[in-house]
């Protein structure tokens, strides 16, 4: 039967062919009598033998083109967010997984999604050392919703930021949010909920700061800033500072009071806009209170506020430094310092020469490192 | 005049027996991936390959051997394990000579496998008793068919996430309404070929 299979496939025999059937439905013909017993031999047969020769052929596949998948790989798997959101500058997390095993340079603590948790797990796993990384979060940098702002035109189409942003956007200011929720609908975490007030509330437990939200906003109105940043202008209005103020009750119109008002001169005015540079910011919250229109806004409020420890050598530094008059005392006697006056900066306890003021949101770090340099020295 | 018979089956099997708006085949992989594009064009190569390929190696086992042997009526049976034999080595060798291709097109392999087009191609082949070539052609219409139906789907999709759609019929009933309406529309087909 053999010999005649390999006849049969014999290049010049295949075309034209003589086809030995008739009947209906692909082939099978119409018989009056099948004899059984040779059809049962030949079916059994070839069905053995076309098993065996696909078994035998992807036994061979599978053993000539086996691929060595490092266990580690999987391991390292386990650990990722398995969100996809490319936030690690990987296709996909399949990809993040093998480089950081196989690549001795790929940092473990690309996936955001997977926390600090997830990169010490992937750093013991690939003998890795994890640098703490700071949490970033997306912010959104408008405050003005649908009461606090004014409207253009009446939009009633598609119900997505992307639609609305084709018509030139239905808010008279062309930089802030929509409120339309294309954010809150690509958050693969479900770290966006829209207020009643048509703006996005992001989440900080649930958010990890992967930017797709930050790349899908049409006004590109969210950005993803570190955690340390609490105080931030929200708003991108490049307008003049009265046209800002027709459209929204809480834009930014570049007064320069922030700028004034700053001791460290974080804020800077460009393009009718205040922006706070990151490095010179020290989250005191001074330019919050005096922001005329409540652009800037404080995500450490409420601020917790400063309190005199017993051993205060009465230097007055506090006092002099202190931009709201909180602090009182003699010279070499136990200063207090007023809570009702007290707006919590921290200015105070960082320029304590003894570390002597304590309760404001920056007094454990300014404690750590007093007690570091202790040590150093 | 064998070139015309060979443009006219893949223009028939593309066009007017599409076989997702016409024969309604492959309904499910249809609805599964054409949600995006990227997605749908992949899935649509690697569903055109594997059809020609499985339809030249049915062929071949076909007329040569089960013909011969008076056993037909197993055709079934063993397309499907043609196809799934082929499928599987196919994606042993790809993950060795090409990762970078297997990462793309891997995921839609393992799906192809049983698929009911897939398994169609060679059966209508036989049954029609077309030539080596023709089943060639027949598989490259429908493979081609099958990605202007997914194209046509997936685009079409990508803007229904935006719209708003009653909340009862978000997601996969909408989807049937407009393949519904798709099919209406390729059934103006019907007739532009006479074979």
């Amino acid at each position: 039967m053999l010999t005649e299979i390999l006849h049969l496939l014999q290049l010049p025999d295949m075309f034209p062919f003589i086809v030995p059937c008739a009947g209906v439905g692909g082939g099978i013909e119409a018989r009056e009598h099948v004899e059984l017993l040779p059809l049962m031999k030949d079916t059994l047969v070839f069905l053995a033998a076309i098993g065996t020769l696909f078994g035998l052929g992807l036994a061979l596949a599978a053993k000539k083109f086996s691929v060595t998948i490092d266990p580690k790989v999987e391991q390292v798997k386990e650990f990722l967010a398995h969100a996809h959101c490319g936030a690690c500058g990987y296709a996909g997390c399949e990809q993040y997984a093998e480089a950081v095993v196989r690549n001795p340079e790929v940092p473990p603590n690309l996936c955001v999604p997977a926390g600090t948790r997830g990169a010490e797990a992937i750093a013991l796993l690939t003998g890795k050392k994890a640098a703490v990384r700071e949490r970033f979060f997306a912010r959104v940098m408008c405050q003005g919703g649908w009461s606090m702002s004014e409207k253009r035109c009446s939009y009633e189409g598609v119900q997505d930021c992307r639609a609305v942003i084709l018509t030139g956007g239905d808010k008279a200011c062309r930089y802030g949010c929509l409120g339309y929720g294309t954010c809150a609908r690509v958050c693969p975490f479900g770290a966006i909920a829209m207020t009643e007030d048509h703006l996005p509330f992001v989440d900080p437990d649930k958010c990890t700061g992967c930017r797709k939200c930050e790349a899908a906003c049409p006004t590109r109105v969210i950005e993803v800033l570190p955690e340390s940043q609490q105080v931030l202008v929200s708003c991108h209005s490049k307008d003049k500072g009265s046209e800002t103020r027709k459209y929204c009750r809480v834009g930014c119109i570049a007064c320069g009071i922030c700028a004034k008002v700053c001791p460290f001169d974080a804020p800077v005015i460009q393009q009718n806009l205040s922006r706070i540079d990151q490095k010179k910011c020290t989250v005191c919250g001074l330019c919050v209170r005096k922001c005329p229109t409540g652009a800037i806004r404080d995500l450490l409020l409420p601020r917790p506020k400063a309190f005199i420890l017993p051993h205060c050598t009465g230097c007055q530094i506090c006092g002099n430094v202190c931009p709201v008059d909180a602090p009182s005392g003699e010279k070499n006697s136990l200063h207090t310092i007023d809570q009702s006056r007290c707006i919590g900066c921290g200015i105070c306890a960082v320029l304590c020469p003894v570390h002597a003021i304590d309760g404001t949101f920056n007094a454990p770090q300014v404690f750590a490192s007093g007690e570091a340099r202790e040590k150093a020295a | 005049m064998e070139f015309s018979k060979l443009f006219e089956l893949v223009v028939s099997a593309s066009l007017i027996n599409n076989f997702v708006f016409t024969r309604f085949l492959g309904l499910c992989i249809f609805f599964g991936v054409s949600r995006r594009m990227e997605t749908a064009i992949g899935m649509s190569v690697t569903f055109t390959a594997v059809m020609m390929i499985s339809a030249a190696l049915s062929w071949i086992i076909f007329r040569h051997v089960m013909i011969p042997l008076e056993i037909t009526f197993l055709k079934i049976i063993i397309f499907i394990g043609i196809v799934a034999g082929f499928v599987q080595a196919s994606d042993t060798i790809m993950r060795k000579i090409s990762p970078g291709l297997y990462h793309k097109l891997g995921i839609y392999l393992a799906l192809i496998s049983t698929n009911c087009i897939i398994l169609a191609v060679p059966l209508i082949n036989a049954g029609e008793r077309y030539s080596f070539l023709e089943s060639i052609a027949f598989a490259l219409g429908s493979g081609l068919g099958f990605a202007l139906a997914l194209i046509i789907m997936a685009s079409i999709r990508e803007r229904l996430e935006l719209a708003d759609v009653p909340a009862p019929f978000r997601g996969t009933p909408i989807a049937f309404i407009v393949t519904g309406l798709i099919a209406l529309a390729f059934s103006g087909f019907a007739g532009l070929i006479k074979i």
